[in-house]
């Protein structure tokens, strides 16, 4: 058991990583890398969210909208499976609300780093697709815990990587079309065969 | 040329929201791996984005300006509900293979950056051509890697066989990193390099400029 939950988080963050290999996230993840600071408190907000948002949506899958999950309710037949996205969705936006609410009243010192990128993760498709692919592998309560701490670690993890090539490479010349954006996605994508070594571990 | 035109024209290739404005990167690297699901996919997020602007335009003097994220939120996932019941109920096979992508339109920045951007300023009529323009922007680019990826990887385009493979006795070898993520970054990282080329107004600024005595070719 333990096993299988530690061979899920290895797969979640380096095997799956969401931003190398699915790609998700990405728009945040090229904007937001040129320094390893600000990449540093995004991605520590991204593993918080992550981590909080796949369990809830978890649960609210499990005893809400899933065919026959309103049985406890006395409603045994009831499908609500096409409300997902926009039920998803709506509870991404309310935990960053409420979790920005409370790091200001409790953590002002942290609030303070993450500040203007706790609302960006809200549209954050890292976040919304962590929750998709628990729906869609169906799983359990304490799998997607750990889904939604290696997915969210993994996607930091590449993000920090990433803003400390950046860094470095200020200083190199590169030709002027490919300036920017056009070597940030070679880069990536070199990573992303970096990656791959991954495949295939199971422990 | 005339500003209507100039609204559906312009997101092609002069500001792109894919290579330009790094616009819904996400979805248009993950779905390329073959031609079919990248149309199903263009099809899916252009008219998304397109009744998106126009519904948002058209109650955008009624939305409070503290609430407009989640009112553009709440008109985008249902747009995108919809979508996702009808691809179920009529492409199953390929709404299989796009998995979750169709669902992470809502996220697409796309979407959300021109209803902000766009239709919250401007009357019905141009807001849908805009989200119009930019849908087949991002098309535009989505079909050209989903071409290269299907025609280089697996040697079919569309399922049909084009480049005969070696294994069945024909002469190419398919080159198996096409069908990898990696590739799509490297083709999209070269397709902005040929546009910047081209359009040299979109070069970007180094952050720091390397004193030409120190370029090699100089040395």
């Amino acid at each position: 058991m333990i096993a299988d939950l530690f061979n899920l988080f290895i797969k979640a963050a380096f095997v799956e990583n969401l931003a190398l290999s699915f790609f998700l996230g990405m728009c945040t993840f090229l904007a937001i890398s040129k320094r390893v600071e600000t990449a540093l408190g995004l991605g520590i907000a991204v593993v918080v969210v992550q981590t909080i948002t796949v369990p809830a949506n978890n649960l609210i899958h499990a005893f809400l909208l899933q065919k026959g999950a309103l049985a406890w309710a006395g409603l045994p037949d009831v499908d609500l499976e096409f409300l997902g996205l926009v039920t998803y969705i709506g509870v991404i936006a309310a935990l960053v609300q409420i979790l920005e609410m409370a790091l200001d009243r409790y953590v002002p010192k942290l609030y303070n780093t993450l500040g203007i990128f706790l609302p960006l993760i809200t549209v954050n498709c890292a976040i919304l697709g962590g929750t998709l692919f628990m729906v869609e592998r169906q799983y359990g309560f304490a799998e997607s815990v750990v889904y939604g701490v290696g997915s969210g670690s993994g996607w930091a993890f590449a993000l920090v990587a990433l803003a400390g090539i950046r860094e470095k490479l200020k200083y190199s010349d590169v030709p002027d079309g490919l300036q920017g954006l056009g070597i940030t996605f070679i880069i990536v994508g070199l990573m992303s065969i970096g990656f791959m070594a991954f495949s295939g571990i199971r422990l | 040329m005339s500003d209507t035109r100039k609204i559906l024209v312009d997101p092609l290739i002069d500001k792109n929201p894919i290579t330009l404005q790094v616009l819904g990167i996400c979805s248009a690297l993950a779905v390329t791996t073959s031609l079919m699901p990248a149309l199903l996919m263009c099809a899916a997020l252009t008219s998304v984005t397109a009744f998106s602007n126009a519904t948002i335009s058209s109650i955008r003097s009624r939305i409070p300006n503290s609430i407009r994220i989640i009112v553009q939120m709440t008109i985008i996932a249902t747009l995108v509900i919809v979508v996702d019941q009808l691809l179920r109920a009529y492409a199953f096979e390929t709404s299989k293979q796009l998995s979750v992508f169709v669902g992470l339109i809502i996220t697409n920045c796309i979407v959300m950056g021109r209803a902000e951007a766009f239709a919250m300023k401007n009357p019905v009529g141009v807001s849908f051509l805009d989200g119009l323009g930019n849908g087949l922007g991002y098309s535009a680019i989505l079909i050209f890697v989903a071409t290269l990826r299907e025609l280089f990887g697996g040697g079919t385009l569309l399922g049909y066989r084009i480049l005969p493979l070696v294994s069945d006795g024909g002469w190419y070898e398919a080159n198996g990193l096409m069908l990898l993520p990696p590739s799509a970054f490297f083709i999209i990282g070269l397709l902005i390099w040929g546009i910047r080329s081209w359009k040299r107004e979109q070069v970007e600024h180094a952050d720091y400029q390397i004193h030409e005595v120190h370029r090699t070719g100089v040395l």
